[in-house]
């Protein structure tokens, strides 16, 4: 039997981690589509997990959960996924496209506007909809400015910044169905090997965090940056980097908060070691509370510090373990 | 080989970067214009390739205001063989999608093996062209790469993403994006400099490509509302005299953040 959807469906890509697990944006996602409309959720993924992560998916609000398996074709990247978005969004007729704004999303979003013709808003903070359709919201420039962008017709396809949308849909069972893709055949890039990044399952991922302790080339080596791990790990915070910590190969790639790294707006932003330069700064000066500890008094980021510190990060960062950790004692 | 590099020219980010309140549209002759850092390592990577390949002709592909022409001549300087520069007062606020479009139908008419893009711009940000080219292209993409290596017709390389990192392989003809992980470009020496007054420079507007910017067929993304955010003031700042960890601690917790 053929599913009808509701007129006012948010059709939402959901992103299914190697283990098994929807990756953590699928809640903002499906908040911010409840917000406006009726979310339906797209999960590719083998069909051995389809019902677990659809069940997941409903969990977090999707009250229609399409599952598509990528069967053979799970090597070639993003294609497969464009793929089924196509079929997804040729079946429900969606107000809206929501899919995450990290790299795998950018890519599937991008092919798949390109290949439907339909308007993309990238990175988007928020979404709502006014009388002639859904509209984005960005912050653009580091958030010096605010943008509202909608397309001259037809429904837009909007990348959302993960950690950026609070609100969250209520739990529901979703119907689900299985969908039928024909591949398009497009040209892929095949993937040989991956490897996951080993995760300190104890600490929280830098999108989306609440809290950042980031590092700069103030900590002078690899060694000296587990400094900056250890007050994360104290505080329950993300851990983040300037670029000159990832080009001196301390941290990786993904860690990398700025301008061509990752925006973060999380409740508590510390930076160790870090001068504030304008490009990292347009990744983090929409964080609630900035902290920073710089042995420069001019260093620019004491210009959008709340509470700054002038001194030697290897005195006052371990004086500080020892007083937050005392008072949890 | 034909190695296409995009490139475009973008607000110097160490300056104060503007939007215009009423358009929404980047102010220009606010902030000094400069080539975009990320696209000049993708010119890099080409112009070393060319030193390991033989037979390789580099094209830069760019779109942008008439007046970019002086910031793209620098290209040419570094080793890029020829520009191709599409200009057109009706693509002023292209959208992504118009912008695809035109880029896509500028490389397909240059001829191509091998697109090499950044992987996200520093004024858009958008992060989505190179996959939206391969799309309208019909050619494999391979995106966020922090090293390259091409031989045998292929492409390959270290894609990282959110979660890891993975080694991916394509046929050419490709597209790839490359992150800040490659190695800046070096300044051009004054043989270069010399050498790019020969080197052909084309310009072309959007009617040369076949396309209209103000069809009504097609989609586009539109700026309703624009509004500028206070700027952040700078609160508390002490100076470290051997208590400095603590008292950090104390309005830490008074704020509960820790
Ligand atoms: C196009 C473009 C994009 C860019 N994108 C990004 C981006 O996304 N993210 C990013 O971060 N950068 C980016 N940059 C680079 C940026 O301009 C800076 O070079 C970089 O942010 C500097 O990192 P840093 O603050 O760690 O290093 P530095 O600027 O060298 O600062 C180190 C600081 O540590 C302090 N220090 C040193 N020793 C101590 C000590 N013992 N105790 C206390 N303080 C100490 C110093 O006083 C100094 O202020 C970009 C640049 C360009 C051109
Ligand atoms: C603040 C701001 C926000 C915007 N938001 C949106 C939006 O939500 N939706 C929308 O449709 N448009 C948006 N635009 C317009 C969009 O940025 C332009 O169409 C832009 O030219 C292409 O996008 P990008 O720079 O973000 O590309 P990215 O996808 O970030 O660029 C990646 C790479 O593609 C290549 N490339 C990109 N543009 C060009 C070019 N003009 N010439 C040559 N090579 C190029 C470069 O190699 C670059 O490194 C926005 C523009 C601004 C200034």
């Amino acid at each position: 039997m053929m599913t009808a959807f509701p007129a006012d469906a948010i059709l939402v890509l959901i992103e299914v981690m190697p283990s098994g697990a929807l990756a953590r944006s699928a809640a903002g996602l499906l908040g911010a589509a409840s917000d406006v409309g009726t979310p339906v959720a797209l999960i590719v993924t083998g069909a051995d997990r389809a019902a677990s992560a659809a069940q997941a998916a409903g969990e977090l609000g999707a009250a229609f959960a399409l599952t598509a398996d990528p069967g053979t074709d799970s090597s070639s990247l993003a294609v497969p996924t464009v793929d089924a978005l196509s079929a997804a969004a040729d079946l429900v007729r969606p107000d809206a496209i929501l899919v995450s704004n990290s790299i795998d999303g950018r890519d599937i979003a991008g092919r798949f506007a390109a290949r439907s013709r339909l308007a993309l808003a990238v990175d988007a903070v928020g979404i709502a909809r006014d009388e002639e359709g859904i509209v984005a919201h960005h912050s653009v420039y580091g958030g010096a400015y605010t943008v509202d962008c909608a397309p001259t017709f037809g429904p837009p396809v909007v990348t959302v910044r993960e950690g950026a949308v609070e609100v969250r849909a209520e739990a529901t069972t979703p119907q689900v169905e299985l969908l039928s893709v024909t591949p398009s055949g497009a040209a892929a890039a095949t993937i040989e090997s991956f490897e996951e990044r080993a995760v300190t399952s104890s600490r929280p991922e830098l999108r989306g965090a609440a809290r950042v302790v980031a590092g700069g080339r103030g900590l002078a080596s690899q060694e000296q940056f587990a400094l900056v791990e250890e007050l994360a790990d104290v505080l329950g915070a993300a851990v983040g980097a300037s670029r000159a910590a990832v080009d001196a190969g301390w941290v990786p790639n993904s860690y990398q908060i700025g301008q061509t790294g990752i925006s973060v707006s999380p409740q508590l932003y510390v930076g160790i070691g870090i001068s504030g330069a304008i490009q990292h700064r347009a990744g983090m000066q929409t964080a609630k509370t900035i902290v920073a500890i710089n042995k420069d008094p001019d260093a620019p980021i004491f210009d959008i510090a709340d509470f700054g510190v002038v001194g030697d990060v290897f005195t006052v960062v371990p004086q500080l373990i020892a007083a937050l950790s005392a008072r949890k004692a | 080989m034909k190695i296409i590099v995009l490139m475009k020219e973008v607000p110097d980010t160490y300056g104060e970067r503007k939007l215009n309140l009423e358009t929404g549209l980047a102010e220009r002759g606010e902030s000094e214009t400069v080539l975009d850092e990320i696209g000049e390592r993708a010119l890099e990577l080409a112009v070393a390739q060319a030193g390991q390949i033989d037979d390789v002709e580099i094209t830069v592909v760019s779109m942008g205001p008439t007046t970019a022409t002086a910031t793209l001549r620098k290209a040419l300087a570094m080793g890029a063989d020829r520009l191709v520069h599409i200009a057109d007062e009706k693509l002023a606020g292209a959208d992504l999608g118009l912008t695809a479009e035109i880029l896509s139908a500028a490389i397909r008419r240059a001829g191509f093996d091998l697109i090499i893009a950044g992987n996200v711009s520093t004024d858009g940000l958008g992060g989505v062209m190179p996959a939206m080219i391969a799309e309208l292209l019909g050619v494999p993409h391979a995106s966020t790469l922090s090293s390259v290596d091409i031989s045998d017709g292929r492409v390959s390389g270290i894609r990282e993403t959110d979660s890891g990192s993975m080694r991916v392989t394509a046929e050419l003809p490709a597209v790839i994006s490359i992150t800040d992980r490659f190695p800046a470009a070096r300044f051009p020496n004054f043989k270069g400099i010399m050498a790019a007054k020969k080197k052909p420079v084309e310009t072309l507007t959007a009617a040369d490509l076949g396309i209209d910017p103000e069809a009504l067929d097609t989609p586009r993304s539109i700026m309703l509302a624009v509004s500028q955010r206070p700027p952040r003031a700078a609160g508390t700042k002490i100076v470290d005299e051997g208590d400095g960890g603590e008292k950090l601690a104390e309005f830490l917790v008074q704020n509960r953040l820790a």
